[in-house]
C-alpha cells in the first residue's frame, strides 16, 4: 500500500532548482534511504513534506489526502513526524522534559493544572529514553549535549509523537562510529514493531546497505535512480556521482 | 477654497511647526539607529542625552549671555555643548553596555533602563524642577515672513531653516558618511555583522565606542536644537524617547533615510492635530505606529530576513 | 523547592506582612501597593518565561483601575468591582493577545509598548470623558455589603492583596510546571519544534497573555481601591518600565520573586522619597544595575544561594 506519493513536484529558490520534478511512492512499512551529494535537494524534499516549504508545482499525497497548503501542525496530527538535520532541541530543557513534551504535545496538553511529569507520561519518556541509551543523560540540560545525544533526542522526540509516517534529516551525522550500528539497530527495531514507515536522509552507506528497504538517488533536484540497496549501491553511475568513486580508477575520486 | 481658505494660515503653520519639530526627533531616532546598528540595544536613555543635551546648552548660553557672549555665537555653541556632552556621557554609558553584550536582551534593555532612571534625577539634580528657558539662538535669527497662498505666516528663522537644515545636512552627512569613508563603510561591516567584521580586521570595540559616542552627541545636539524653542522641564527626556522609539520602530530598526520620512509623517501629524484636533496630540504618533506594525511588523523600510532552518 | 515547603513560606511572609503591618501602620498602604504591583509582574514573569518582554502591561493595570473608578459610584462593592475590572482587562487583553502574540521579541515588545502609549493619551487628553491629568477619584466602597472605617478598610485590602497574591502565586506555579507551562518555555528557544510537534505555539503564548492581563487587572483594582485617585500615569510607558524592573529585580527563577521585587522598590522609593525627594529614582536605578551585573538571579536568587551556602557551613 502506498502510503505517501509525491508526483512532479517542483520548488526553485531564485535560479537553483531544489526539486525539478519529484516522483516518489513510499511503500507503507518500508524504510526508504536517501542519498545523494550536498545541495541535491534532499532536506528540501522533507521541508515539503513536513509543511515548512510549499512546492510551486505538483502533488503530494498522503493516505489518500493531499499534503499541500498545509500547516506542519496539522500533518503532526496526521501522523507525519521529523528530525532534524541540525537538532532542533528546547535548550533549556533536561533531554527527560524535551521526550515527554513531546508526549504531551500527542496527548494535547491544555490543562494547566497537572503537572508535566505526571507517571504515565514519564514513564513512556524513560522507556523511549532507554531503548536510545539516553538514560544516562536524562536529567542533563539540552544545551550541554554532545552532537551525537543531540541527535538522538532529536529523534527520540520525533518518535515518541507516535507517527505513521518519520522522516529523518541525516540520523547518524554525528553520532560515533562505534555506536552507529547499534544505535540503528534500536531505531529499526522500535520502528519496524510499531509499523511506522522511515524516510531517511544518510550519507553512511553502510547504514544504507543494512536497513534500507529501498534507496532513493537525489541529484541536482531529480531522483536518478531508485531500487534495492545491492542494485543501486552497486551502479556505476551512482557510485560515481554520488558516492564518489570511479569504478574504473577504485579509489574516491571526489572527497 | 473653502476648508484651507478658512484654515489655511493655521494649516501651513502646523505644517511648518511639524517639519521643526520632525527635525530634533530625527536627530534623536538617527543616534538611536546607529547605535542599534552596531550593539544591537535600544538604548532607552538616549532620551536622556536628548534632555540633558538641551539643558547643558541653554544653562550654558545663559551663563555666557549674562556675561557679555555675543548673541550669533549661542548658535554654534549649540554644536559645541553637544559636543561636549557626547564626549562625556557617551564613552561610560558605551563601556558598561558593551560589558553587557552577549547578555540577554530583557538584561540589557533593563540596563539602559536604569540608566535613563539615574539620569533623570541627575538632571533634576544639577538644573531642578523650575523650567529652564534660552531663547538667544531663535532670537538672533529673527523672524521670517513665509508666503502661503496670498497670505504670509510669520515663523521664525530658526524654525524655518536651522533646525530642518542641521537634520537634512546630518541626514546627507551620514549617508555620505556610510556608503563613502572607509570608517562609515567599518560602522556598516560591524552593524551587518560583527563577528565577520572582526574576522576581517576591523577593531569592533572602537567602531562601537565611536559610533555610540557620535549617536549620543547627536541626541544631544538635537536637545541643543530643540532647547531654545520650548521650555526645558523633567520629563522631556522620557516624552522624547518613546516617541523616538516610535519614530525608529515605524520606519525599522537601523533604517536611517526611512526615520527621517518617519520622523516627518509623525512630526507632522501630531502637529496638524495641534493645530486642528488637539486631544489626538499625544495618540497620533503611537496610532501611526500601530498601524504600520500591524500591516509591516519589520517597520516600512526594514529588509525582511530570511528564514533559517 | 517542593510545594509545601513554598507553601509554607508563602503564610510565613503573609505572616509577617501582617505583623509588620500592625505594628507600622502607614506601611499599610505601601504593601498593598507592593502586592498589587507584584500581582502584575507575575503576568511579566509568565511572559518572560516565553522570552517575550511587553512594555506595555501597564495598560491592563490601569484600564482595571479605571473601570474601577468609574464604576464605584455606580456598584461600590468590592466583590463586584474585582472580577469586572480584572475581566475587563482580561477582555482587552484577549483582544490585543489575538495581534501581538503573532509577534516576537522586539516586535512584541514595541507593539505593546505602543498600545500602552495610546491608552496613556486617550486618558490624558480626552478631558470630557477621562478628566484628563487630574484624575478620577475613587469613591467609597463596601466590603461584602459591609461599610468599614477607613483603617478596617486598609487592613481588608491588605488581606484581599494577600489573598490574591497567594492565590495566584499558587495557580503560576502550577502552571509553569504544567505540560502548557512547560510549552510556553519551550517557545523561547525552539518555536519551530513546538509546531512540528502539533503545539499550536502562538494559541500557547496567548493564553499566558490573557492570564498576565488578567493579574495586572487584578492590581489595578487594588491600586485604585488603595490610592483611591486614578491618573493616567497608571499607563505611562514608565509604569510599565517599572513591572519589568521588578520583575528582574525579584528575580524570574520563582513566583516569590515578583512580589520580593514588588515589596523591595516599593519600601526602597518609600524610604528613598522621605530622605532624599528628588534622588528615587537614581537610588533604584543603581540598584537595578547592581542587580543586573552581579545578581542576575533577582533578588530571590541571592537569597537562595544564601540559604545554600548556610547549609553547606
Amino acid at each position: 500500500m502506498i502510503l505517501l506519493s509525491a508526483k512532479g513536484l517542483k520548488l526553485a529558490f531564485g535560479g537553483v532548482k531544489a526539486a525539478d520534478g519529484i516522483d516518489l511512492d513510499v511503500r507503507s512499512g518500508e524504510f526508504l534511504a536517501i542519498i545523494g551529494p550536498n545541495g541535491a535537494g534532499k532536506t528540501t524534499f522533507i521541508n515539503m513534506v513536513t509543511g515548512y516549504l510549499t512546492p510551486q508545482g505538483g502533488e503530494i499525497q498522503y493516505d489518500g489526502q493531499s499534503l499541500l497548503g498545509l500547516a506542519p501542525r496539522r500533518l503532526v496530527r496526521l501522523g507525519i513526524a521529523r528530525s532534524f538535520q541540525l537538532p532542533q532541541l528546547f535548550l533549556e530543557h533536561t533531554v527527560l522534559e524535551n521526550v515527554t513534551l513531546a508526549i504531551a504535545a500527542r496527548e494535547g496538553l491544555w490543562s494547566p493544572s497537572r503537572p508535566l511529569m505526571r507517571a504515565a507520561w514519564r514513564g513512556e519518556a524513560d522507556d523511549i529514553l532507554g531503548q536510545f541509551g539516553l538514560s544516562e543523560i536524562a536529567d542533563r540540560r539540552a544545551d550541554t549535549l554532545n552532537e551525537g545525544a543531540r541527535k538522538l533526542t532529536d529523534i527520540a522526540m520525533a518518535v515518541a509523537l507516535k507517527p505513521r509516517l518519520i522522516l529523518m534529516d541525516e540520523p547518524t551525522s554525528g553520532v560515533a562510529a562505534s555506536e552507529k550500528i547499534s544505535i540503528v539497530e534500536t531505531l529499526v527495531r522500535v520502528l519496524r514493531t510499531a509499523g511506522v514507515t522511515a524516510v531517511f536522509v544518510e550519507h553512511d552507506m553502510e547504514v544504507v546497505s543494512r536497513f534500507a528497504d529501498r534507496v532513493a538517488v537525489w541529484n541536482q533536484g531529480k531522483i536518478a535512480t531508485l531500487g534495492p540497496p545491492d542494485d543501486v549501491l552497486t551502479d556505476a553511475n551512482v557510485l560515481r556521482d554520488v558516492i564518489g568513486i570511479d569504478p574504473e580508477v577504485g579509489s574516491h575520486a571526489a572527497a | 477654497m473653502g476648508w484651507l481658505g478658512d484654515n489655511g494660515m493655521l494649516f501651513g503653520l502646523a505644517v511648518l511647526d511639524g517639519l521643526s519639530y520632525a527635525s530634533a526627533v530625527f536627530m534623536v531616532a538617527v543616534g538611536l539607529n546607529l547605535v542599534f546598528g552596531v550593539m544591537r540595544v535600544l538604548n532607552v536613555a538616549h532620551g536622556s542625552l536628548y534632555a540633558i543635551g538641551g539643558y547643558a546648552a541653554a544653562s550654558l548660553s545663559l551663563f555666557l549671555g549674562a556675561r557679555g557672549m555675543p548673541a550669533w555665537l549661542s548658535l554654534p555653541l549649540l554644536l559645541l555643548s553637544s559636543a561636549i556632552v557626547g564626549a562625556i556621557l557617551g564613552p561610560p554609558i558605551e563601556r558598561l553596555l558593551r560589558s553587557m553584550l552577549g547578555q540577554e536582551e530583557v538584561l540589557q534593555l533593563l540596563v539602559t533602563f536604569a540608566l535613563f532612571m539615574i539620569l533623570e534625577d541627575l538632571q533634576k539634580l544639577v538644573w531642578g524642577v523650575q523650567p529652564v528657558v534660552s531663547d538667544a539662538p531663535v532670537k538672533v535669527l529673527g523672524t521670517v515672513d513665509v508666503p502661503f497662498g496670498s497670505d504670509v505666516i510669520p515663523f521664525t528663522a530658526y524654525q524655518l531653516y536651522l533646525l530642518p537644515g542641521v537634520a537634512l545636512v546630518t541626514l546627507a552627512g551620514l549617508a555620505w558618511f556610510l556608503r563613502r569613508t572607509l570608517a562609515g563603510r567599518m560602522i556598516v561591516a560591524v552593524t551587518v555583522d560583527r563577528e565577520a567584521a572582526r574576522a576581517m580586521g576591523i577593531n569592533a570595540a572602537k567602531v562601537m565606542l565611536l559610533t555610540f559616542t557620535a549617536g549620543a552627541a547627536l541626541a544631544a545636539l538635537g536637545g541643543a536644537l530643540a532647547s531654545p524653542t520650548t521650555s526645558l522641564v523633567p520629563g522631556i527626556g522620557a516624552s522624547t524617547i518613546v516617541l523616538s522609539f516610535a519614530v525608529v520602530a515605524t520606519a525599522g530598526l537601523g533604517q536611517i533615510e526611512g526615520a527621517a520620512l518617519t520622523a516627518l509623517m509623525i512630526g507632522l501629524g501630531r502637529s496638524l492635530a495641534v493645530y486642528f484636533a488637539p486631544e489626538f496630540e499625544v495618540v497620533v504618533p503611537y496610532i501611526i505606529m500601530v498601524s504600520v506594525l500591524l500591516v509591516r511588523p519589520q517597520g516600512l523600510f526594514a529588509v525582511p530576513e530570511t528564514r533559517r532552518i | 523547592m517542593n510545594r509545601n515547603a513554598d507553601l509554607a513560606l508563602a503564610l510565613l511572609a503573609a505572616a509577617l506582612i501582617l505583623g509588620l503591618s500592625w505594628a507600622v501602620p502607614w506601611l499599610r498602604f505601601v504593601m498593598t501597593v507592593a502586592l498589587a504591583k507584584g500581582l502584575a509582574v507575575l503576568g511579566i514573569l509568565l511572559l518572560l518565561r516565553a522570552g517575550q518582554v511587553s512594555f506595555g502591561h501597564a495598560l491592563y493595570l490601569a484600564l482595571a483601575a479605571y473601570v474601577v473608578a468609574f464604576a464605584a459610584t455606580r456598584v461600590p462593592e468590592v466583590l463586584v468591582l474585582l472580577p469586572l475590572a480584572a475581566l475587563s482587562a482580561a477582555a482587552i487583553g484577549l483582544v490585543v493577545g489575538l495581534f501581538v502574540s503573532r509577534y516576537r521579541a522586539i516586535f512584541f515588545g514595541m507593539l505593546n509598548l505602543a498600545l500602552s502609549m495610546v491608552f496613556y493619551s486617550i486618558l490624558d487628553k480626552f478631558y470630557e470623558v477621562t478628566r484628563g491629568g487630574d484624575g478620577v477619584r475613587v469613591a467609597t466602597t463596601k466590603f461584602a455589603g459591609a461599610s468599614l472605617s477607613p483603617e478596617q478598610q486598609s487592613w481588608a485590602l491588605l488581606c484581599l492583596a494577600l489573598v490574591l497574591a497567594i492565590t495566584f502565586g499558587a495557580f503560576v506555579r502550577r502552571y509553569l510546571s504544567s505540560p502548557l507551562g512547560s510549552a510556553l518555555s519551550a517557545l523561547k528557544t525552539r518555536e519551530a519544534r513546538l509546531e512540528f510537534m502539533g503545539v499550536p505555539a502562538r494559541r500557547v503564548l496567548l493564553s499566558a497573555y490573557v492570564i498576565s492581563a488578567f493579574m495586572a487587572g487584578c492590581g489595578g483594582v487594588l491600586i485604585a481601591l488603595s490610592t483611591r485617585h486614578v491618573t493616567p500615569a497608571l499607563a505611562y510607558w514608565t509604569a510599565s518600565g517599572e513591572l519589568v524592573f521588578i520583575a528582574v529585580l525579584g528575580g524570574a527563577g520563582s513566583v516569590f520573586g515578583p512580589f520580593l521585587g514588588a515589596l523591595a522598590y516599593e519600601l526602597t522609593r518609600t524610604y528613598a522619597a522621605a530622605l532624599v525627594a528628588d534622588a528615587w529614582q537614581m537610588i533604584l536605578g543603581a540598584v537595578l544595575l547592581i542587580v543586573i551585573l552581579f545578581a542576575p538571579g533577582g533578588l530571590w536568587g541571592v537569597g537562595r544561594a544564601l540559604v545554600l551556602r548556610g547549609r553547606q557551613t
